[in-house]
């Protein structure tokens, strides 16, 4: 099992016929994705040339997904037509499935859009949101799984861990670090590192908690905000499982944006120093180096008695 | 801009030369004025000027109150061409090659007020507190209860009742309270249509006449909205900005200059941070934050290597790639080019993983480059802090 995707998740993209949207379906799709259709307005009724098959092209998200049945979409456009994409998406999902999943890759959304988008999908709770500015979800399967998103799937392996992040390739450190002491990953899900974002990380560990196959958790924050904070506040009375910790960013000095629009020390707040220490507060087993995660999820795992010393 | 959104603000002319100030003084026509240093900054009433060259202090405090033309002439030939250290600055300071005269204000009384981007309720933040014209962290930290919060969406905007309950919370009465929702209310449109990501006013003063002024301001806008307006670019002013993170933004590049001695090139903002994290960890300290992004190519690299380069401190490089998008291989090839160009004569230590990570050391370790190659962040944060001797026991 893993969370909210899984082999037989049908997927959409939009921003299909663009560099970026043809080449990572087409990844997606060697992956394993089962890669429906897309989306590219004034594009309706091209086809799309991916691994064994081609998919249809729509002019609007509504005659997608009731084309195509799908359940989730993947975004890919410039950053000035992220927010309007989003917005379609969850409308379409919204009134056609009662629900549906949107991973919004792009990076550069301006951050009052993203108000905006958030307000908007807070409407409609049948529909979450993952990202902006963020590699994506995977769930390995036996052989490749559903992959929606940017990151490297050969990387990935079924597991037991679940994997939460803000960042990138900093996930992929997190992932290579659970292979390294031979535990593989339910899903992977990255939220990205933008100030105002869709799917936080009390939602992942909330659905990590439920479920079954997940048996422990490596979380991924960085500088600025608090959320990490607030999820290790809510881990402490309604997470059971072994969780695994590491921020990013001890060492940026304050008021300096480190490349994520939300990894930002600002007026003394957000610190990693506040962020490990709220962790361990909690409970979690911290990394201080990223190349210490697996040493640590393994100690995690030991103790809760998931694996043998 | 604010003059435009129709919240009143002082006379004032922007001047660069004690001349300008001058002549501003004389068309101001108002016989006190505010004499401002200009810098991209906060803390600078309580700031101090000082002699670049001797490190004399020249004046203190770096907004003035001129009460004659003589006066003017004075703050501003001490302000101009001096070095303004401020909370905010750090103790190397900041030039100030910019003025802003203004009339001078009738204050009954001085308030702060604050709008931003809330991110733990995804909305807008309207913060207010009647402690204006001081250190508002320290009020926050002292005294929480003193700052007043209002939250409101972007697409309502602030309505008369939220401005209204902010009004009260400041002790604003009858026209004087009329006058700050007004105000409010623009304030709040001018954040949502120009993009702003804050708008700090301190103070904000109730005149004697009764209204609301914003008497000194700092906006910031969101860099991610920058295609919505052109217009930004005509207010820019670069010299007030780093030149080599400005540099590196062109070619793609998301860089940030520290004080330490150890170069960093990597793939990602939050694995850039870690490995930052681990050179100090293995006590060493970074000079930079670099992040060459997923569409890094040969061309952005060999940059990447040259901006590293050119920061004298630099005495080591760690370049941490965890191929996804980008192939190890092809960082590798660049990493050859790039050192060929830039006569690299520091130690370098390259880690690779993820797509063609062998391939990619495999082409670092048959090149005649003296190269070290690791496969994890913590060997790459050691062998680099060991290089250059800086190992902690």
């Amino acid at each position: 099992m893993s969370i909210w995707i899984n082999e037989e998740t049908k997927v959409l993209v939009q921003g299909i016929t663009g560099s970026q949207g043809t080449f990572h379906s087409t990844r997606m799709v060697e992956y394993g994705t089962d890669i429906v259709g897309g989306v590219t307005p004034g594009k309706g009724g091209s086809t799309v040339t991916l691994p064994g098959r081609d998919v249809p092209v729509f002019d609007s998200m509504s005659e997608a997904i009731s084309d195509t049945g799908a359940t989730a979409s993947v975004i890919y456009v410039p950053a000035r037509f992220a927010a309007p994409a989003i917005i379609e998406a969850a409308d379409a999902f919204h009134e056609i499935n009662g629900g549906g999943l949107i991973i919004c890759i792009t990076e550069g959304i301006p951050t009052l859009d993203m108000v905006r988008v958030v307000a908007h999908i807070e409407q409609k709770d049948d529909v979450r949101l993952i990202g902006p500015n963020c590699p994506g979800i995977i769930s390995p399967g036996e052989e490749g799984g559903c992959k929606i998103g940017i990151m490297p799937g050969y990387i990935h392996s079924k597991g037991r861990i679940g994997i939460i992040s803000k960042s990138g390739t900093l996930t992929y450190e997190a992932v290579a670090q659970t292979m390294s002491v031979g535990e593989g990953q339910t899903t992977c899900v990255g939220i990205g590192g933008d100030p105002v974002n869709g799917t936080g990380f009390i939602d992942c560990l909330a659905a990590f908690e439920d479920d079954p196959d997940t048996e422990a958790v490596v979380m991924i924050g960085e500088i600025g905000g608090t959320a990490e904070e607030e999820a290790a506040e809510w881990a402490k009375s309604n997470f059971s499982k072994p969780l695994v910790g590491f921020v990013a960013g001890a060492t940026a000095p304050p008021g300096k944006r480190m490349g994520h629009a939300g990894a930002i020390i600002s007026g003394g707040k957000g610190t990693a120093e506040e962020k490990f220490a709220a962790f361990e507060e909690a409970g979690i087993h911290i990394a201080r180096d990223p190349s210490k995660i697996g040493d640590a999820l393994l100690e995690a795992l030991v103790e809760a008695g998931l694996r043998e010393p | 801009m604010f003059r435009e959104s129709g919240v009143r603000v002082q006379q004032g002319e922007h001047c660069t030369t004690v001349e300008q100030a001058l002549s501003a003084y004389d068309s101001l026509g108002s016989e006190i004025v505010a004499v401002k240093s200009q810098i991209h900054a906060g803390g600078r009433g309580k700031g101090n000027l000082y002699c670049p060259n001797s490190g004399d202090l020249i004046l203190e405090g770096g907004v003035k109150v001129a009460f004659s033309r003589e006066e003017v002439e004075e703050y501003a030939s001490k302000i101009l061409g001096h070095k303004l250290v401020t909370k905010q600055t750090g103790p190397s300071g900041k030039m100030v090659s910019n003025l802003y005269v203004e009339s001078g204000c009738d204050i009954a009384h001085e308030f702060y007020l604050a709008l931003l981007i809330d991110r733990e309720t995804e909305s807008l933040l309207m913060m207010g507190s009647t402690e204006g014209g001081v250190d508002i962290e320290e009020v926050a930290e002292k005294t929480p209860e003193a700052i007043h919060k209002e939250w409101f969406q972007p697409s309502m905007g602030l309505d008369e009742e939220k401005a209204g309950s902010m009004a009260d919370s400041l002790g604003l009465k009858g026209p004087s309270r009329d006058s700050f929702v007004e105000m409010a209310g623009r304030l709040a449109s001018m954040f949502v249509d120009k993009d702003c990501s804050m708008i700090e006013i301190n103070p904000l003063v109730l005149s004697g006449d009764g209204t609301m002024v914003a008497l000194d301001a700092k906006v910031s806008f969101d860099d991610n909205a920058s295609f919505r307006h052109p217009w930004w670019h005509e207010i820019r002013d670069i010299s007030e900005e780093s030149e080599v993170e400005v540099r590196a933004h062109e070619q793609g590049l998301s860089y940030v200059d520290l004080d330490g001695n150890i170069g960093c090139l990597v793939n990602g903002a939050g694995l850039a941070m870690a490995t930052m994290d681990v050179i100090k960890m293995y006590g060493g300290e970074p000079a930079n934050f670099l992040d060459i992004g997923g569409g890094a190519d040969s061309e952005s690299i060999t940059a990447a290597f040259g901006i590293i380069l050119e920061d004298p401190s630099i005495e080591g490089i760690l370049v941490n790639i965890f191929g996804g998008i980008i192939r190890c291989d092809m960082v590798a090839r660049s990493i050859i080019e790039a050192s060929k160009e830039t006569g690299l004569e520091v130690p370098l230590v390259v880690r690779f993983s993820g797509t063609n990570h062998e391939e990619g050391r495999i082409v670092l370790d048959e090149s005649d480059l003296d190269v070290v190659t690791v496969s994890t962040l913590g060997a790459a944060g050691e062998a680099i802090v060991g290089a250059i001797g800086g190992l902690l026991e």
